[in-house]
C-alpha cells in the first residue's frame, strides 16, 4: 500500500518537500545540540525539564485519544466511525512517534538510550512508559495496517487482530496513565503531587486529540476525495465537548484544593502560573489565553447550533487544541520546577535551537502523519468507487 | 584424527556453552575485589552540621570539596553544577521561617548538600540502576558511566541536591584532580559522601576542610560514634522530614 504515498500531485509534494525541510533544519540543530550538550536549551539547574518533556506529554495525550474511536466503533458497533477509525489509528502512530522522538532529543547521553533495557528496573516509571509507548505504537500500526490492507483487499480481517483492538483500548488508557505517574509521585514536587494528574491528563487528551482529529477531517475533505461525512464529525464533537467538560472540572478542583487549603507550596506554582510569583510572570498571558480559548471553545461545543455549523466547530476544535497544548505543552511541566525546592524562581525561555528542535520533531509527526492519511484516504476512495 | 563436520560442530557447541558457563562457576564477582586494609567502614554513614559552630559565608568546605570532585565552574547559574553549597536558612527549612526569627538564621546560611536519604526517590525513579544506595552503608551514589541523563533523578529529589552537564565541564575545572573521574557532558552528578575517599581511610573532605569543627561524619548504628553522641546532646533538625524521605544529614540549629 506504501505506493499510494508516492503519487500525488504537486501541492502534495510541496507540503512533504516543506516538511522534509523543517526536518533537515531541527536535525541540523539536534547535531548542534549533540556536540555543545543541553545546555544549548533554556532548561537551566532549577528547570531541567521544559519544551522538550512539555511536547511528550502533549502528545502522548493526543495518541491516547485514539480509543475514542477504536472503543465506541468496536466494542459498541458504533458504525459511523467505521470510515475515520484507521484515521485515529494512524495519528496514534505520528504522536507516539514524536513522543519517542522528544524524549531521545531530551537525554543527555542518547546513545546509552538502551541502557534502560540492559538494566532493567521497575521502581521507575519512565521504564514501564518506554514499555507501554512502544507496545502502543507497535500495536497501532499492526492494527491499523492490517484493517486497512484487509479493506483494500476486500475481505474480512484476519481473526488475530480482534484480541489486539481489545488490547489496544486500556492500553491507550495506560499510555496517559503511566505519563501521568512520571509527574504525580514525586515527593519534592507539589504542583504535581496530586491523584487528579491521571484522570486530568486523560481529560484532556480526550478533547485534544478528537479536536485535531476533525481539523485533519476538515484538511482531508478539502485536499483528498475523501469525507469523513458530517455524521462522524458531528459525533466526534459530542466527544470533545464532554472531555472538555471534563478537563476544566478537573483543573478547578485542583484550584479549589490548592486555593482554600492555601498551603504554601502548592499554592504557589498556581500563583506563577495564573498570576505571577515574586515579579515572575513569564507563563501568566499563555495562561490567559488558555483560560479564554477553553471559555469560548466550551460555548462554541455546547451550543447545538453553533457546534452543528462547521466553520464555527472548525474555530472551537483550533481553540482546544491551542488551549490544551499551553496548558500541557508549555505550563505544566516548566511549572512543576518553579519555585524550585529551594524556593528559587529562575524561569525558562527557550532558546532558537531549542524551537528548531522541537520545530523539526513535529514535522517528523506530520511527515508521517501525512503519508499514512494519504495511503488511508487512497484506500477508503478507491473502495467507494 | 577422524573427524567429521558433524562432531565438530557439536564439540564446538559444547565449548561455546562452557565459555558462557565459566563466569558463573568463577564465583562471587565482588570476592575479585579485596577491600583496602585501611578503609573506613560503617553500617550506616551520616553528618551531623553543626550550624552554630558554622560561622556562616565561609566556604572552605565547599572549595575543598568541589577541588577533590572535580566540580566546575561555569560561571553562570545556568549551567551550575554544585555538590555542597550555601543556602539561606529559610530556603534550606522552607516554613521554618517566621517574622521574629532569631537574626543569626535570617542572615547566616546553612550548609546544604545530598541527604544520603534512607529512602531516596532519586533511586526509586532513576530507569537503569545509575543511581544506587549501597548496601553496606547506605551512601547514594552514582555510576556516571549508566546514566542516560533523562533527569527524572533531578526531578525526584526534593533538596535540589543534584545537578546536571548541561556542558562539557572539563575545560572548566581549574585543576585537575587525577584521583577522582571527571564527568562527560549529559549526565548528572551529586556529592557521594566521599566514597572514593573513604576507601583510602580518609574523612569527606568537606569535614577535614571544616576549621570549626561544624562538620562531623560517623556511623548512625554505632552508640559510640560521634554523630550519635551529638545527636543524644543536641536537639536537631533534618530538612523536610515530613516527605519520608528518611535524611541522613542532621542539623543542630
Amino acid at each position: 500500500m506504501l505506493e499510494k504515498a508516492l503519487i500525488g500531485d504537486r501541492k502534495y509534494w510541496a507540503w512533504v518537500g516543506f516538511l522534509i525541510l523543517l526536518i533537515g533544519v531541527g536535525f541540523i540543530f539536534y547535531l548542534r545540540q549533540l556536540d555543545y550538550g543541553l545546555g544549548i536549551t533554556g532548561m537551566s539547574r532549577s528547570v531541567t525539564w521544559a519544551l522538550y518533556i512539555a511536547q511528550f506529554t502533549f502528545l502522548v495525550g493526543v495518541a491516547a485519544s485514539a480509543v475514542m474511536l477504536v472503543l465506541p466503533y468496536y466494542l459498541h458497533d458504533f458504525k459511523t466511525f467505521g470510515k475515520i477509525t484507521i484515521l485515529g489509528e494512524f495519528l496514534a502512530v505520528a504522536s507516539v512517534s514524536m513522543c519517542l522522538a522528544f524524549i531521545i532529543v531530551d537525554l543527555g547521553q542518547p546513545a546509552r538510550a538502551f541502557n534502560v533495557l540492559i538494566y532493567p528496573t521497575p521502581s521507575s516509571i519512565l521504564f514501564w512508559d518506554m514499555i507501554v509507548l512502544n507496545g502502543y505504537l507497535l500495536l497501532n500500526i499492526v492494527i491499523g495496517w492490517t484493517m486497512l490492507d484487509s479493506e483494500k483487499k476486500s475481505i474480512p480481517a484476519p481473526s488475530w487482530v480482534k484480541p489486539l483492538i481489545y488490547v489496544s483500548i486500556p492500553w491507550a488508557i495506560s499510555i496517559h496513565t503511566v505519563t501521568a505517574f512520571i509527574y504525580a509521585g514525586l515527593p519534592g514536587r507539589s504542583f504535581w503531587l496530586t491523584a487528579i494528574m491521571a484522570p486530568r491528563f486523560l481529560g484532556s487528551a480526550f478533547a485534544s486529540g478528537p479536536a485535531l482529529l476533525i481539523l485533519l477531517c476538515f484538511i482531508l475533505r478539502k485536499f483528498s476525495r475523501f469525507d469523513a461525512g458530517k455524521e462522524s464529525i458531528q459525533a466526534l464533537a459530542k466527544i470533545i465537548t464532554y472531555a472538555l467538560i471534563a478537563s476544566i472540572f478537573f483543573v478547578l478542583m485542583e484550584i479549589f484544593t490548592v486555593f482554600y487549603s492555601q498551603i504554601p507550596e502548592h499554592i504557589q506554582h498556581f500563583q506563577y502560573l495564573f498570576f505571577g510569583l515574586r515579579g515572575h510572570y513569564a507563563l501568566v498571558p499563555w495562561m490567559w489565553a488558555a483560560v479564554i480559548l477553553a471559555a469560548v471553545a466550551l460555548i462554541l461545543l455546547i451550543n447545538p447550533r453553533t457546534r452543528q455549523n462547521e466553520t464555527l466547530l472548525g474555530l472551537a476544535c483550533a481553540s482546544v487544541f491551542i488551549s490544551l497544548w499551553i496548558e500541557k505543552g508549555l505550563g505544566l511541566v516548566v511549572t512543576g520546577f518553579i519555585p524550585s525546592p529551594l524556593e528559587k524562581i529562575i524561569e525558562y525561555f527557550p532558546t532558537g535551537p531549542e524551537v528548531a528542535i522541537t520545530i523539526g520533531i513535529w514535522a517528523l509527526g506530520l511527515l508521517i502523519l501525512t503519508v499514512l492519511y494519504k495511503i488511508a484516504a487512497a484506500v477508503k476512495v478507491e473502495e467507494e468507487d | 584424527m577422524n573427524c567429521s563436520r558433524r562432531s565438530f560442530l557439536k564439540y564446538a557447541g559444547l565449548s561455546l556453552i562452557g565459555m558462557g558457563v565459566k563466569p558463573a562457576l568463577a564465583g562471587d564477582e565482588a570476592s575479585r575485589f579485596t577491600r583496602s586494609p585501611e578503609e573506613l567502614m560503617a553500617k550506616r554513614w551520616a553528618m551531623v552540621i553543626n550550624s552554630r559552630k558554622c560561622p556562616g559565608g565561609c566556604k572552605e568546605c565547599i572549595d575543598a570539596c568541589h577541588r577533590v570532585h572535580n566540580v566546575p565552574n561555569f560561571g553562570n547559574s545556568k549551567d551550575e553544577i554544585k555538590w555542597i553549597w550555601n543556602e539561606p536558612f529559610r530556603d534550606a527549612f522552607p516554613g521554618q521561617e517566621h517574622a521574629y526569627l532569631q537574626e543569626d538564621f535570617k542572615k547566616k546560611p546553612v550548609i546544604v548538600l545530598c541527604n544520603h536519604c534512607d529512602n531516596p526517590p532519586c533511586v526509586r525513579v532513576c530507569p537503569t540502576k545509575a543511581t544506587f544506595k549501597r548496601k553496606e552503608d547506605g551512601i547514594v551514589v552514582m555510576d556516571y558511566h549508566r546514566c542516560i541523563g533523562c533527569r527524572f533523578c533531578v526531578a525526584g529529589c526534593p533538596y535540589g541536591a543534584r545537578s546536571m552537564n548541561f556542558r562539557d565541564p572539563r575545560s572548566f575545572i581549574k585543576e585537575i584532580n587525577p584521583d577522582f573521574p571527571t564527568r562527560t557532558k549529559g549526565v548528572v552528578e551529586k556529592c557521594n559522601f566521599c566514597e572514593e575517599r573513604l576507601s583510602r581511610g580518609l574523612l569527606p573532605a568537606c569535614v577535614v576542610a571544616c576549621r570549626e569543627k561544624a562538620m562531623v561524619f560517623g556511623d548512625l548504628e554505632s552508640p559510640q560514634s560521634e554523630v550519635r553522641k551529638l545527636l543524644q546532646a543536641h536537639f536537631t533538625i533534618r530538612r523536610k522530614p515530613e516527605l519520608g524521605t528518611n535524611p541522613q544529614v542532621y542539623y543542630i540549629v
